[in-house]
């Protein structure tokens, strides 16, 4: 007991010498300012793979899914990896907000905005995969409970309907939470603005938001609420989606522990992708001090420790293989390891196993060159990780003698890449015209908003990371 | 800092909300009620090239519907006479009306008439009369009470939820075979005798899917 420890801050959220100011002018610079010409080639670009995408569900439309690669016994394929991988990717979004907010966790701030945005536009891309895989897309209303006059209701025994409302509810409930946390955001850049236009724009969206206390009570209980009703929103839809699979009878699909190793897969992929896009955007934007290397760090851990997870659940799949004696289970596991599709278990293997194991160290997590190709190493894994799952699973069931092998067409492949147009127009728009940091949030973590910071050493020094006791009180 | 906004902007967002919901609840009625068959279709009433009356043949002169419609018992159509059918009768009555000009015209040329069909299911729903009048379903449950009628139209909605009125609570609807082509049938007793022809006859409509549409 009579041990001392000695008490060491907590380093400062945000690096720098900033105050409130330069934060505001330097969040706020970005939306307000003339459009840079580099912004109109990125977004010329992604609008060129939008196109490509929608010409291509077009030409699907009018053809039918015979343009894809679908055959006999792999009747889902791509459309479905895709649909898992962006639903997966759009989980880190509301982790970061809902549930790293109900744990206190501060540093959430630098990125929740930037992630959340990430979140939805990625369910965008993958509610575009269900939707136009139905075949006969002029039906597609009825996953809907409408009444109508053939008495028919959608099979709510069925999970894909689950689906349905699962990620319907999760966007609904994302794009609410993302819009809420922006409205005194909206406000700072409606006071900042000098045109006309960007002043109405700004106030629209700002909703008369005037900064009083009565305003700021009401949107801190409606954050909270909203982050309440989203927090177990990350771990269900997830779940559902692993339904899709698990509650049928396939081999390999049939398993109890789809869900958690769903939803490990989902933030893992998730906040590989934070953590790509933040690595430009940070450079590009000139925001290195607030989305700095300890915050890539943390995210690491949390990326590891969702990665090993993964991996931990892949292992359990070999276990329950061999311990249920079940042939079928057995054999499809030995499928994928030795079976036609052993090129991907291997790639899935190498980007989800080996390598979350290299962020164990303390100099990789922290270089964010290392980190950038971890990350998109880390999406890579968890694609194949779904085309695993959906095409080697079906292609290879219980009756030999109807495998047939899948392989995409240049439909599949072109609406895939198209569907990265539909995420970056959507991004580039946000990155442009949107306070992609929370500016006011942020604002709250730094060592300044602590009542009782003093400016000690002057006024040149304020702000000055880790060198003051009394910034610890801001945890 | 002067205002951006009117005064009046405040009201605009409230006014929005109930308006989305008002219009949401107003499509899916919308959708609900004008797009149903219900709504659509029944009181089709399409002039046919003769003004053959089934009030007058049916309702005045007591015919059965067999005597035209041959086929309804043993195949999947119940037929539209031939012309031969009218001539059985009309070479020797009203031989020389206006209205039959062309029934006599088609009897000499051989040449049918082409009769406007009335009730239209889609092509993906199969429906057969033999299925349905052997096991008493009447003609008036679906066609309505022809012997009222001067020219045809269709009552029924014909539609799926229709259907499945019937086929999920045949007992409610069903008669003796024998009572089939009656019109304005009322047993006092629908509930009892359905029950029992039900039972006795073993019918079990089916409501799965592939039961009408293969």
């Amino acid at each position: 007991m009579s041990t001392t420890y000695e008490y060491v801050p907590k380093p400062a959220l945000v690096k720098g010498d900033h105050d409130f100011g330069d934060i505001t002018d330097m969040i706020c610079e970005t939306p307000l300012q003339k459009t840079p010409p580099l912004w109109y080639v990125a977004f010329g670009a992604a609008n060129i793979l939008l196109l490509v995408m929608l010409a291509l569900i077009g030409y699907l439309f009018w053809e039918g899914t015979g343009v894809w690669g679908l055959n006999v016994p792999a009747g889902w394929g791509w459309a479905i990896v895709n649909f898992v991988w962006w639903v997966g990717i759009g989980h880190a979004g509301t982790l970061i907000s809902a549930i790293l907010f109900l744990f206190r966790q501060d540093w959430r701030t630098a990125i929740n905005r930037f992630a959340e945005a990430m979140t939805i536009f990625a369910v965008m891309c993958a509610g575009v995969f269900p939707a136009i895989h139905v075949g006969r897309i002029w039906f597609i209303y009825w996953v809907f409970p409408i009444p109508n006059q053939m008495a028919m209701w959608p099979n709510f025994t069925s999970p894909l309907l689950w689906d349905v409302f699962a990620v319907s509810t999760y966007f609904t409930v994302s794009v609410l939470f993302w819009y809420v946390g922006l409205i005194p955001d909206f406000a700072t850049l409606r006071d900042k603005a000098t045109s006309k236009l960007q002043k109405i724009t700004y106030g629209i969206f700002s909703l008369g938001w005037t900064g009083s206390f009565r305003d700021w009570w009401n949107y801190e209980k409606a954050y909270m609420i909203l982050a309440g009703l989203a927090t177990p929103l990350v771990l269900s839809v997830h779940t559902v989606v692993s339904f899709d699979f698990s509650v049928s009878l396939i081999p390999g699909w049939h398993s109890t522990i789809f869900p958690p190793y769903f939803v490990a897969g989902a933030i893992y992929s998730g906040f590989a992708m934070v953590l790509s896009l933040m690595i430009i955007a940070r450079k590009i934007y000139g925001l290195e001090d607030i989305m700095n290397v300890d915050i890539m760090e943390k995210m690491n851990i949390v990326m590891m420790a969702t990665g090993l997870l993964v991996a931990f659940a892949y292992l359990m799949e070999g276990w329950t293989a061999w311990y249920s004696g079940y042939i079928y289970e057995q054999a499809i596991f030995k499928l994928y390891v030795v079976g036609p599709y052993d090129w991907g278990f291997w790639i899935l293997m190498f980007c989800n196993v080996v390598t979350p194991n290299f962020l164990w160290s303390k100099t990789v997590r922290r270089n964010v060159t290392l980190t950038f190709i971890i990350s998109i190493l880390v999406n890579i894994g968890m694609w194949f990780e779904r085309f695993m799952i959906a095409v080697a699973s079906l292609s290879t069931d219980f009756l030999p003698s109807s495998w047939d092998y899948y392989s995409p067409t240049w439909v599949d492949i072109w609406t895939y890449i198209g569907t990265f147009g539909l995420f970056f127009t959507f991004f580039l728009l946000f990155l442009r015209f949107f306070p992609m940091i929370a500016i006011a949030e942020v604002k709250a973590v730094m060592p300044q908003a602590d009542p009782h910071y003093y400016e000690e050493n002057g006024s040149n020094d304020h702000g000055k990371s880790g060198d003051n006791e009394l910034k610890s009180n801001n945890d | 800092m002067a205002q951006i906004f009117p005064k009046w902007v405040d009201r605009i967002p409230r006014r929005l909300l109930v308006g989305i919901i008002v219009i949401l609840n107003a499509a899916v009625f919308g959708v609900w009620y004008f797009f149903s068959p219900e709504y659509t279709d029944v009181g089709y009433k399409p002039e046919q090239p003769v003004p053959y009356s089934h009030k007058v043949h049916v309702g005045k002169l007591g015919m059965d519907c067999q005597y035209c419609h041959t086929q309804a018992f043993d195949s999947k159509q119940a037929n539209v006479p031939a012309t031969q059918t009218c001539m059985n009768c009309h070479d020797q009555v009203k031989t020389g009306s206006d209205s039959l000009k062309l029934v006599r015209e088609s009897w000499d040329t051989g040449k049918p008439i082409e009769w406007v069909r009335v009730h239209n299911l889609p092509d993906y729903a199969y429906f057969s009369h033999k299925a349905h009048v052997n096991v008493g379903v009447g003609c008036e449950s679906c066609h309505g009470r022809i012997d009222k009628m001067e020219v045809v139209r269709q009552t029924e909605p014909l539609s799926m939820s229709w259907c499945l009125d019937c086929h999920r609570n045949p007992e409610q609807y069903v008669r003796p075979v024998s009572e089939v082509t009656t019109m304005g049938y009322d047993p006092k007793n629908q509930k009892k005798m359905g029950q029992r022809l039900v039972t006795k006859q073993n019918i079990h409509p089916p409501t799965y899917c592939q039961g009408c549409h293969y």
